[in-house]
């Protein structure tokens, strides 16, 4: 299982990859094993205001349905137009092609309460 | 059904249990102004042969259907009701399990909702149904719904002239969702005014709804609301009230209807009084997952057999209930079930066949109505089996004195659309012998039954 260094993790298995006051979104390697085949995903419009902490869209696999959650608070500026029509990206490539979402940060210091890779690796150890 | 009244040793064993002194200590908690201090004033108790006797009485007062001549439309409709329907859904599975609660054990139920699902939108020319809602009024309130949440738009078009009681339902449910309703005007022809349509469509506007036939039983131009919706990413929902009509008319589905919502009463299911009655919704497949309440869906278990699940519902009851869609709990299985007994008995030229009669029938009575001096029909547009009356002597005026006939000649439209003290709507269904017809047209004439 891949965690790419380069990335932020959350608790509730988002990955975040910080570029300027941009980050992107999707959900993490560890996630997308856990919930198996996706068949379905779900994502804001294009300007919705995400608060961190909230979820932001849906991903449902063959197993179960899940919200995903804002890692940080910002505004959609774009959306992964491909993923709804071919939601098994998120199984193939979580961190690359099945990317989710854009969020423009509107609060920055919010990124420091993220985990790096080898912290979330830990994480995902203790809980399972 | 059994009256099981409890004694007095039954209640002293009921609140030494729960551990009070008495009833009036039970009740302690509720205000002493709202009780009520003395007992309901019911009369002194009947056997029941007396019972029922003062039952038929009270429900001999009714006019209906069997006791009059009836021409009354309006959302319900008088249509015949084979016997075998009655016979195979007064058998016990079905009859118990009134909606599958633990769906995958009641394969039997989950077949037939399948196959009405199929039934449904063959009928619609659309590409999935529902298991059925509660009515047609709130199936096409949670139409509404369902194009606000897909299109991510707060403003509403309701035709005028869509069923009054469907638009009541449509401002009840949205009542505190923020969202914008706005009424679009009928025509000369009793259709939904086009021109006023394109004013008030705009980039805002998440759906246009319009009856289909409309409340008048006028045939809207479907093809043309639904081209002037989508050119502006707008939905449209077409409801339908009478869909015997769709035994001839072409389909919404086919004239650009992205969400069907229907009252299915017409298939098989009595008219009751008003219900239980059945919703009918279908939907576009790439709106599947936006779809309120319940979809069967078929598939194989792990030895290769044929099985029918619960399936796209994982926002309902079953799981994630928090983030429901719409407040739906339940199906209305056993309508839903008379209603495939009665569309699969009749089979497609069944339908056909029904609808032609109606339509003539209708054709037939509104010929000879139009043909009366101090009548005239209002509105040019074509229609199914209901049209509109408009008479010189008032419409309260002419349906009383038809009533006194043993005529149920109709419904005054002055309740809903003031200013219209004249105007009746008459529905003629294959129920209705020439014969009559005939008497109604006498009787508008001023002759005797």
């Amino acid at each position: 299982m891949e965690f790419p260094e380069e990335l932020k993790y959350t608790e509730e298995h988002e990955w975040v990859m910080v570029e300027a006051d941009v980050v992107t979104v999707g959900i993490t390697d560890f996630a997308q094993d856990q919930l198996g085949d996706v068949v379905f995903v779900e994502l804001p419009a294009v300007g919705t205001m995400v608060e961190a902490g909230k979820p932001f869209g849906v991903v449902e696999s063959v197993k179960a349905v899940s919200d995903v959650y804002a890692p940080v608070s910002g505004e959609v500026v774009e959306i992964n137009e491909e993923l709804p029509d071919a939601p098994e990206t998120i199984n193939t490539s979580p961190y690359d092609d099945g990317w989710m979402i854009k969020i423009k940060l509107s609060a920055p210091a919010e990124l420091e309460g993220l985990m790096d890779a080898d912290a979330y690796q830990e994480f995902i150890e203790e809980e399972g | 059904m059994r009256y099981i009244p409890h004694t007095e040793e039954d209640i002293r064993q009921m609140l030494e249990t729960v551990g009070v002194g008495s009833v009036e200590a039970l009740f302690e908690g509720v205000p002493a102004a709202v009780r009520l201090n003395r007992p309901l004033a019911l009369p002194a108790p009947a056997a029941e042969s007396e019972l029922l006797r003062e039952l038929g009485r009270l429900a001999a007062r009714n006019a209906t259907a069997a006791s009059h001549l009836s021409f009354l439309g309006g959302g319900a409709y008088n249509h015949f009701i084979p016997a075998v329907v009655d016979q195979l859904i007064s058998r016990s599975e079905f009859y118990t399990a009134y909606t599958p609660y633990q769906p995958e054990i009641s394969q039997g139920t989950l077949q037939a909702i399948f196959e009405y699902q199929t039934l449904i939108c063959q009928l619609t020319g659309m590409d999935a149904a529902n298991a059925s809602m509660y009515d047609g009024a709130s199936s096409c309130a949670e139409g509404v719904l369902m194009a606000v949440r897909a299109t991510r738009r707060r403003k509403v078009l309701l035709s005028r002239a869509l069923h009054p009681e469907y638009r009541a339902t449509v401002a009840t449910y949205c009542r505190y969702l923020e969202l914008e309703m706005i009424e679009i005007p009928f025509d000369a022809a009793g259709r939904t005014e086009p021109g006023e349509l394109e004013r008030l469509l705009d980039k805002e506007t998440a759906a246009v709804v319009a009856g289909y036939p409309n409340f008048f039983g006028v045939i809207e131009d479907l093809a043309a609301i639904s081209a002037a919706a989508h050119d502006c990413g707008a939905y449209l929902v077409a409801a339908v009230q009478e869909p015997i009509a769709l035994g001839l008319l072409k389909s919404p589905g086919e004239l650009g209807a992205d969400i069907v919502a229907g009252e299915g009463q017409s298939f098989g299911i009595p008219l009751s009084y008003g219900g239980p009655y059945l919703g009918f919704f279908a939907a576009r497949k790439k709106d599947l997952r936006s779809m309120p309440g319940r979809l069967v869906g078929e598939t194989v278990d792990s030895e290769g057999r044929r099985g029918f699940v619960l399936t796209l519902a994982t926002r309902e009851q079953h799981i994630r209930r928090e983030k429901a869609t719409s407040n739906i709990c339940s199906n209305e299985g056993l309508c839903a079930l008379m209603a495939t007994i009665y569309l699969s008995l009749l089979g497609k030229q069944g339908i056909r066949e029904v609808a032609k009669q109606n339509l003539a029938k209708a054709e037939y009575a509104k010929q000879k109505i139009a043909a009366l001096p101090g009548f005239s029909l209002p509105f040019a547009g074509p229609t199914f089996n209901e049209f509109v009356v408009e008479a010189q002597e008032g419409a309260d005026v002419v349906l009383g004195r038809l009533e006194a006939a043993g005529i149920l000649g109709g419904i005054a439209l002055d309740r809903w659309y003031g200013g219209m003290p004249g105007r009746f709507l008459v529905c003629v269904t294959e129920q209705n012998s020439r014969e009559e017809i005939d008497t109604l047209v006498a009787a508008l004439a001023g002759g005797g039954r």
